[in-house]
């Protein structure tokens, strides 16, 4: 069996497959014996979550959008 | 005002530039998720403005080029992504970044374990993400490299594949997987050093 250092080397690359590609079946073996390394995935699945965390920080203010959309319509007018 | 700023010359070629019937309507709906991204990218809303002034400008001049209209997302991020990262070659202040090596054994889980902030917590990795709002997320980000934090946000926040962060980046596959690989590690390194930076955890504490 892997160890848990090639386990935990070998999880993020194996979330980001997709579905249709294949799977890994000494990181599932791994995976289906040791507590440490499920804890590992599920981390690994949250941490990627959090880079999504919605908030105000990347909402396009109404001044902002304001700006860009008349920066927009100058570039058409100067055709 | 940087739209200004851009002075005579830019101004003669874009009028020049190739007729491109609708580029408003191809580009307005995307301005929140081009803001967005560039928020991400450069962590500052003046400057993300910018950028995406910088990006329109540039798409206009390209838009006769766009071969599918229905779809330009994939066109505009990696416009929006090259402004950005030449933007990064012109400062040379920008990316103060910390030694690249240092972070390949960082554990992060492992870590939360072992310094144990949430004595009476039974999800202690719950409660560490927890202690991040969107805001200090994207202070993190800033922390890492240009490069690795280009290739973390396309993955993780918008979903693109390797291949489709290869085209955006014009990079080869093997380069963004190890961006990302490394720019995890450099991520797992940093959220621990802002929780401990802002007093959220306290590193060596006595058990």
């Amino acid at each position: 069996m892997i160890t848990c250092k090639e386990a935990v080397n070998r999880l993020w690359d194996y979330l980001d497959r997709r579905p249709e590609a294949s799977s890994d079946p000494e990181l599932e073996e791994h995976l289906g014996l040791c507590r440490h390394c499920c804890g590992e995935l599920e981390f690994a699945r949250q941490v990627r979550e959090l880079l999504r965390k919605p908030g105000g920080a990347t909402e396009l203010p109404q001044e902002t959008r304001a700006r860009l959309e008349s920066f927009l319509e100058n570039l058409e007018g100067k055709r | 005002m940087p739209g200004t700023s851009q002075g005579r010359g830019v101004r003669a070629e874009v009028r020049s530039a190739v007729r491109a019937p609708g580029f408003e309507d191809v580009v307005r709906p995307h301005l929140g998720y081009l803001y967005a991204y560039a928020v991400r990218l450069c962590g500052n809303p003046a400057v993300a403005e910018d950028l995406v002034q910088d990006a329109l400008l540039r798409a206009f001049r390209g838009f006769a080029r766009l071969r599918n209209r229905e779809q330009p997302r994939l066109w505009l991020t990696r416009i929006v992504t090259n402004c950005y990262h030449d933007r990064h070659r012109a400062d040379p202040h920008a990316g103060q970044t910390v030694s690249l090596d240092a972070d390949v054994e960082f554990d992060l889980f492992d870590k939360i374990i072992e310094e144990d902030p949430f004595p009476y917590s039974d999800r202690v990795h719950l409660d560490f993400l927890r202690l991040f709002d969107d805001t200090e997320v994207i202070a993190v980000l800033q922390r890492l490299h240009p490069m690795y934090r280009t290739a973390l946000i396309l993955a993780y926040v918008y979903g693109y594949q390797v291949r489709e962060i290869a085209q955006i980046t014009r990079r080869p596959l093997g380069t963004v997987l190890a961006w990302l690989h490394r720019g995890r590690k450099q991520l797992e390194r940093e959220l621990w050093e802002h929780a401990v930076r802002h007093h959220l955890v306290t590193e060596g504490a006595p058990a």
